[in-house]
């Protein structure tokens, strides 16, 4: 076996998650692209686990395990962000989502009646 | 060559094909259907690097759980049937930065690996992995499980209807 070949097709893979995580606008599918550059990394640790020997044995093979648990929990999370937001605005599009802040001018801050009802029971 | 190599260098173009087929075409489902072959071949290349359980929870869990939940996400965001043009941000510094890093690696790993050859250890069975996890890995495995737990009461507190609503 040559480790070369899956190493160089998870560096690949790697690249495109990072091309796709780039490039496209729809939330879901910058999901997808980081998707792929965790198989990318999964990849690496299965391969490694066949090439280096190391004290513990199929410790990569492990981690790839607990790689996969997280990107579950990841996607997940992930999900319900995104549809929390197109239930709020109606798109999924990553670059039409404004940023509190990002005019210049402070995200809108709640209005503090209980301070100035304060004050005022205190000057009675 | 062996016959484990041309598996490997099959497996490994269709998983790479697929996979710029997921981050290239204009059609939002069957981005979702290219991921699901990406992940099969992955899932092919454990099997022929002895990972027989990670290959098997691969299935599992991503072929299974992970597309089928961006599936529901592509249809309860309305996502048009057919091509769509908007789905790309115009610009040059995504290939540049990803055909970069992706290129980088491959020949940082070529470098380091050239064409030497390894013996395929003993194959990584439920067996064996299992006592590898709850011998030497039971605190990360432990963590993994609050982990899981944080992350499934987030979404659900996420998702609440009446968050963002003004009183």
């Amino acid at each position: 076996m040559r480790p070369v070949v899956p190493y160089v097709t998870a560096a690949l893979l790697f690249g495109l998650g990072v091309y796709g995580v780039l490039r496209r606008r729809n939330a879901v599918l910058v999901l997808m692209a980081v998707e792929l550059m965790l198989n990318a990394v999964n990849l690496v640790l299965v391969t490694t686990d066949t090439t280096v020997r190391a004290t513990l044995p199929h410790g990569g093979q492990v981690f790839a395990l607990f790689v996969i648990v997280l990107a579950a929990a990841e996607i997940g999370v992930g999900l319900a962000i995104v549809l929390q937001l197109y239930r709020l605005r109606a798109t999924v599009a990553v670059d039409a989502i404004p940023l509190a802040g990002a005019d210049g001018s402070p995200a809108p801050a709640d209005p503090e009646p209980t301070t100035a009802g304060a004050d005022e029971v205190v000057q009675a | 060559m062996t016959g484990a190599d041309v598996l490997l260098v099959a497996l490994g173009a269709l998983a790479v094909g697929a996979g710029a087929l997921v981050v290239t075409t204009k059609h939002l489902v069957r981005a979702g259907l290219y991921l699901v072959v990406c992940l099969g071949a992955l899932a092919g290349l454990y099997l022929v690097l002895t990972a027989e359980l990670v290959a098997w929870v691969q299935v599992l869990i991503y072929v299974g759980a992970v597309v089928v939940l961006l599936l529901f996400a592509v249809m309860l965001t309305r996502a048009p049937i057919g091509a769509s043009d908007d789905l790309d941000r115009p610009g040059w510094p995504a290939a540049l930065v990803g055909g970069g890093s992706g290129l980088g690696l491959a020949v940082l790993l070529v470098d380091a690996y050239r064409w030497t050859r390894v013996d395929l250890p003993e194959a990584g069975t439920a067996e064996r992995l299992g006592s590898a996890v709850f011998g030497s890995w039971v605190l990360p495995f432990e963590l993994l499980s609050i982990l899981l737990l944080a992350a499934l009461v987030g979404a659900i507190v996420i998702s609440r209807p009446e968050i963002g609503r003004r009183p």
